[in-house]
């Protein structure tokens, strides 16, 4: 089980623009380089990235929810 | 009375942070009452404190708050305000928002929806600039294949960009040092275009190695124009403007006067009403300019043209929203002395300008002769991380360019935040470079200076 967390303040987004689909859903299988989900602070968007293979088994965080450093967004295993 | 309001008597300001502080003071010298909007993340901000009303306009992310036209007409109705100013960012350019407002009778502070619609999107703008005939940068159009391709690049020369018909904002540009790039990349940039945007059309535009971005202002009633003479806007990261001074150190006054004749005979083609800038790219080697589109609205950087001119841009916003004509001729406007300006921006310059939301713990701001300061900040204030990062704009005027930036350097030294990162070190660094010093920096100065040796 691995934990994503987020290193940064901001505004959490599942989807690369509010017409997209999500970058991932529970279940969806990751790669290291995947991008999950983007966190903005003050324009500046921060791509998340799974660091690990594995699948999606928890999604952690709302979409638009406020995340703090140290939140927990996914749980990939 | 210095003045009273013959239809203004309360403005709503549609904005937040330095700029709706800016648009308030404005609005109290008329003896107009100012309206301000706020999130809960804004709430109590200096804009707040300072308006007669202050009304929550929604939660903390802009589309649900200052992007939300049904929550800002909302609160128009409510508070009963006669004219809204958008300030800039935000719905400042946006012609279906000042149509809502034209619609719900309440005056729209700057030019009409039309003006907007047209002159804010940069393809009718381009059009409108031909036909007023001011240059444009030297394009194709859409091109059919490489052979196509191929000939027309002798037209325009190298070096070139290939650019995506439905691209934007920096994004589907390919840039071709020579013949031998344009046969290597033509193919991929129309893949690219397709796949990115779902329209494999690209055309090719003309690339200026040395491009400065000066900009010209202008401001009218509808019926009368005039222009407010240059800024120089070169100093840019990301596209994004981090000091500017007014008048632009590269121009000769020749150029000058024909750069800003161009820019007003195309503001005077179209009927301008409100303040308004025209944005060019000039080559100093050849002298050659070129639109590249229009901002209707205040700019972040008037003040800079507020001191060389005399003339202050956001009251004379409101006095003609007001009805009154326009009370000066171009005649009336000469520039006098050199004015520069930072942004002060909560971001950290050691760690790749990562931003820096933060409580304000300690404020120390500059003061004296030649300095002003346009801001949001107080101590104890929180910035909040939902918005831009500019949290003030520190403005210096003098008689000469070496003297103002002397003056920079000094107001620079005195000025002390804590508790958040900001630019402030950024540009104690930046103004002893020779290049800045000599006032001959282009667009890709910035960029070049913070990935190259000084570390910043």
């Amino acid at each position: 089980m691995h934990e994503v967390i987020s290193p940064i303040p901001g505004t959490f987004y599942r989807k690369p623009n509010p017409d997209a689909a999500p970058f991932v859903e529970v279940g969806s299988q990751v790669e290291p380089d995947t991008t999950l989900c983007l966190v903005e602070v003050m324009k500046t968007f921060n791509e998340i990235k799974a660091g690990v293979a594995g699948k999606i088994i928890e999604i952690k965080a709302e979409n638009e929810q406020f995340v703090n450093p140290g939140d927990v967004l996914f749980v990939v295993g | 009375m210095a003045y009273t309001p013959r239809k203004i008597f309360k403005v709503l300001v549609a904005n937040r942070g330095e700029i709706a502080v800016r648009i308030i003071q404005a609005a109290h010298e008329l003896d107009m009452q100012a309206v301000a909007i706020y999130t809960d993340a804004d709430a109590g901000n200096l804009a707040c404190q300072l308006a007669d009303e202050s009304y929550r306009v929604g939660e903390n992310l802009a589309y649900k708050s200052y992007l939300n036209i049904e929550n800002v007409l909302k609160i128009a109705k409510e508070a009963k305000v006669d004219a809204i100013h958008p300030g800039y960012g935000f719905l400042s350019e946006n012609a279906e928002f000042a149509k809502r407002v034209e619609e719900a009778g309440i005056i729209f502070v700057g030019p009409s929806s039309e003006t907007i619609a047209t002159m804010g999107d940069k393809a009718k703008a381009l059009e409108q600039a031909k036909k007023s005939q001011v240059p444009t940068m030297p394009s194709t159009p859409v091109l059919q294949d490489l052979k196509q391709a191929l000939e027309q690049a002798q037209h325009i020369g190298y070096p070139l960009l290939i650019k995506a018909v439905a691209g934007g904002g920096g994004k589907g540009i390919r840039f071709v040092e020579n013949e031998k790039g344009l046969k290597e990349q033509f193919s991929v940039a129309v893949a690219e275009a397709t796949s990115a945007f779902g329209n494999g059309g690209v055309y090719l535009e003309k690339y200026l190695e040395n491009a400065k971005h000066i900009e010209v202002q202008v401001l009218g009633d509808g019926n009368k124009v005039i222009h407010l003479y240059d800024r120089e806007c070169s100093m840019q990261r990301r596209r994004q403007k981090v000091l500017e001074e007014a008048p632009s150190p590269s121009l000769d006054s020749q150029t000058r006067e024909a750069l800003c004749a161009c820019a007003l005979r195309m503001a005077k083609e179209v009927g301008y009403k409100g303040a308004g800038t025209l944005e060019f790219l000039y080559d100093s080697q050849s002298k050659g300019f070129y639109f590249l589109e229009m901002n209707t609205r205040i700019q972040v950087e008037h003040a800079i043209t507020e001191l060389v001119t005399g003339v202050d841009l956001v009251r004379q916003m409101l006095r003609i929203a007001d009805g009154e004509p326009l009370a000066y001729k171009q005649s009336d406007i000469s520039l006098r002395g050199h004015s520069i300006e930072v942004r002060i921006n909560a971001e950290d310059p050691q760690n790749k300008f990562f931003p820096s939301p933060g409580q304000i713990t300690k404020l120390q701001c500059p003061t004296g002769s030649g300095i002003r300061l346009d801001s949001m900040l107080f101590s104890g204030r929180t910035i909040p991380p939902f918005y831009d990062s500019l949290v003030a704009k520190l403005i210096v005027y003098d008689q000469t360019r070496p003297l103002a930036l002397s003056k920079l350097k000094r107001a620079l030294d005195e000025f002390k935040i804590e508790g958040v990162k900001t630019t402030i070190g950024l540009f104690k660094e930046l103004i002893k470079h020779e290049r800045v010093q000599a006032g001959d920096y282009s667009i890709h100065f910035l960029e070049d200076y913070i990935g190259g040796k000084h570390g910043i």
